[in-house]
């Protein structure tokens, strides 16, 4: 039993006159103690919303709906009372958000935001607290932390934000974590920083760690397992040197196609994938992708791909996946063709 | 290269900018120095881009360039016309042929006007096109070039994804028939489908329409993509130019090399085996720049003698622009990176523990007041 498993997870938005969205329709995934899983996508996949109902964060409105499960050690954090969820959040499960001035509070010195944290959930107080605070911003590489703890998130910089950020969310030894972009904000040599010390307390605590972004660098740097995200829906997942390799998915294939690469000569031409996220069929009319995808048949349109299982312990939603190097691909639509990715069950959701 | 091939030459650019103090009157207290002392030429045709971390000048410098932001000293040059010295009229009348296209093209497009009033302003105000008809047959062609259909005309901003949106951006540059476009981080703010899109375009622009680029970005990829020239600029100042292959391949400052070893790249073979450079700490002040290199607080080649009191200049170095005091002995190896300053970590292979995991050490000053 994998520590978080995710199953089936799904959030719609509706409104009064206007059509439903399903932000997130049926994503499942799982994390293991010390293991790095990636949630990969652009604008609008769904990615932060999967976190943030996780955590129990998005907002209880009439129309906002939660379905499916999420079993983090045997309790299931959807179905939590606030009470309980107070109690795990920040103790057992932390994260760490995008944009470190926006998520801290303005008006609070930097420490009693870190004290905070150890005074609820680990009944530190006074000297003991301010003691422990240090310590958790000097273990995150903010210098002369004592003076810092004084400071107001203003007089710090993007960089040490982010940091005091990832000091308050691993205070209470969280055995969950989960990072939502977290280094989109900073600069290259500063993400490099935090992503590093990110890979440290992964190493050193067997914290898992759940690593949303867009960006495929980083993720092939950092996560063990990747998921790919498309219009609310995990179309692909692999670990990290298959997916990279061989990607079966057409997204996932045009993406890595698209991104311009430091190692790749001036001039070379970039593959976009045409259209824009905003092209996009509502999932039950078919492939939300097919829009925009150069592999798209007529049964795309149709229905809903099923997740496919392969032995090797891949999935993906394609009913014509990019064919493995050196095997023949297998006509869609004939789900019998003997070829070696094909022979294994298929489940469909 | 002859001198009829330099399009633009920007030299010994300063923009300071005061810092004030005081309730009844303003008292200058200091001044950041955004860019401090740039030399840089483009080529007609060609692509130079410019790189750095946020507060580092590239967008002052790309303003400044273009008389955006008034220059406190030294030249720039635009096809052999003086423009710091202009008078404002002339000065306009040069604008038609240098544009801008902006990072953010929710914010530098106005919401409430159409893309046809958008593209047509520029036009009026330079006097292109004797009435509508001829403005309207321009305005399509603009459009047909950047791939937006026509029917584009009536609608508004908030009508068209972010890719489009920036596609207007380019549109209302490209109308004019400038000679020059510095675009401000012009895919940054893009979904990474729809970057490759815009820096398609750009590439395909150029070539059919001989454009000359400046290009701000700090995404380093995206600039060795579409740049013939690259320029890293540190703390006001470039560090190295060099032709875009030769600084990938053999960056010679050792800010320049922190970066690129900075740059994730989406392929796990080469991120396990590739030594990572970590910088100590953040950009200093640029209020108050470090005396001698002003790398040379965070540099982890940074020697006891020469760098803190010698500021380096630029100088030529095998095709490349460095300045540093060392560059040769770096490159050559003589010269070892100093573990107090910063560490470097080798990942070992199946992306497992790294084998030495510095923290980054707290060397730079603490007061740094970076954003």
């Amino acid at each position: 039993m994998a520590l978080l498993d995710v199953n089936d997870l799904s959030v719609t938005f509706a409104r009064r006159g206007q059509r439903t969205v399903h932000a997130v329709d049926g994503v499942s995934f799982s994390v293991d103690a010390g293991e790095v899983v990636g949630l990969v996508g652009e604008s609008g996949c769904g990615k932060s919303v999967t976190s943030m109902a996780i955590m129990g964060l998005l907002p209880r409105r009439p129309g906002t709906r939660i379905g499916g499960t999420a079993v983090f050690d045997g309790t299931d954090l959807l179905g939590l009372d606030d009470r309980a969820r107070r109690d795990i959040r920040g103790r057992d499960v932390a994260m760490i958000f995008q944009d470190p001035l926006s998520s801290l509070n303005p008006v609070i010195p930097i420490g009693l935001q870190v004290t905070e944290v150890l005074a609820r959930h680990r009944g530190m107080t006074g000297d003991t607290a301010r003691k422990e605070a240090v310590g958790l911003l000097d273990r995150v590489g903010i210098p002369d932390p004592n003076r810092r703890l004084k400071e107001y998130p203003h007089q710090l910089s993007g960089g040490m934000r982010q940091r005091a950020l990832i000091a308050m969310a691993v205070a209470c030894r969280p055995r969950l974590l989960i990072a939502d972009e977290p280094t989109t904000a900073l600069d290259v040599t500063i993400q490099a920083q935090i992503l590093e010390l990110l890979k440290e307390l992964v190493q050193e605590s067997g914290t898992a760690l759940v690593m949303i972004t867009h960006d495929l660098g980083v993720v092939a740097g950092m996560c063990d397992s990747i998921n790919v995200l498309y219009a609310g829906r995990v179309v692909e997942t692999a670990r990290r040197r298959p997916l990279f390799r061989t990607p079966r998915h057409p997204y996932t294939a045009g993406l890595l196609g698209s991104v311009p690469r430091l190692d790749s000569g001036r001039g070379e031409p970039l593959n976009p994938i045409p259209g824009s996220v905003r092209d996009v069929l509502s999932w039950p009319e078919g492939c939300a992708f097919a829009p925009r995808c150069s592999r798209r048949l007529d049964a795309c349109l149709d229905e809903t791909p099923p997740l496919v299982r392969t032995h090797d312990g891949r999935s993906y939603r394609c009913v014509d996946p990019v064919p493995l190097p050196g095997v023949v691909p297998a006509q869609a639509g004939q789900p019998g063709t003997p070829s070696p990715e094909r022979n294994e069950e298929e489940t469909r959701d | 290269m002859t001198d009829n091939d330099i399009l633009v030459e920007v030299r010994d650019l300063k923009v300071h900018f005061p810092i004030k103090r005081g309730v009844l009157f303003d008292r200058t207290i200091g001044h950041v120095k955004a860019v401090d002392g740039v030399d840089l030429r483009i080529p007609r045709g060609q692509t130079y881009g410019l790189v750095g971390e946020s507060g580092c000048g590239k967008s002052t410098l790309g303003r400044a360039l273009l008389q955006l932001t008034a220059p406190t000293g030294g030249e720039v040059v635009f096809d052999g016309v003086e423009l710091t010295t202009l008078p404002p009229a002339r000065l306009r009348a040069m604008r038609r042929r240098m544009q801008m296209i902006f990072q953010d093209p929710m914010s530098s497009l106005d919401p409430r006007q159409n893309v046809e009033s958008i593209l047509t302003e520029g036009l009026q105000t330079h006097g292109i096109g004797g009435n509508r008809d001829e403005r309207r047959a321009l305005i399509g062609e603009a459009l047909d070039k950047v791939g937006l259909p026509r029917w584009a005309l009536s609608r508004y901003p908030h009508e068209f994804s972010g890719g489009q949106r920036q596609r207007i951006g380019i549109a209302r540059a490209v109308v004019l028939g400038p000679e020059l476009i510095v675009a401000d981080e012009p895919v940054s703010a893009l979904d990474v489908s729809i970057q490759a899109q815009v820096v398609n375009l750009l590439d395909e622009l150029q070539e059919s329409l001989g454009l000359t680029y400046l290009v701000i970005a700090h995404d380093l990829a995206v600039v060795r993509h579409i740049s013939d020239t690259v320029g890293v600029m540190y703390l006001g100042a470039l560090v190295e130019e060099a032709p875009s292959d030769r600084l990938y391949t053999e960056p010679l400052h050792p800010y320049t090399r922190a970066l690129m070893s900075a740059v994730p790249v989406p392929d796990p073979d080469v991120e396990d085996r590739r030594e990572r450079i970590l910088l100590a700490g953040d950009l200093p002040s640029p209020a108050n720049p470090p005396a001698g290199c002003r790398f040379h607080t965070r540099c982890p080649w940074a020697q006891p003698t020469r760098c803190a009191d010698e500021r380096p200049v630029l100088r030529d170095i095998g095709g490349s622009r460095v300045a540093c005091h060392w560059a040769e002995r770096i490159a050559s190896e003589e010269l070892r990176p100093n573990h107090a300053g910063a560490g470097v970590t080798r990942a070992s292979d199946g992306g497992e523990a790294p084998e030495s995991v510095p923290i980054p050490a707290p060397t730079v000053k603490a007061d740094s007041t970076d954003g």
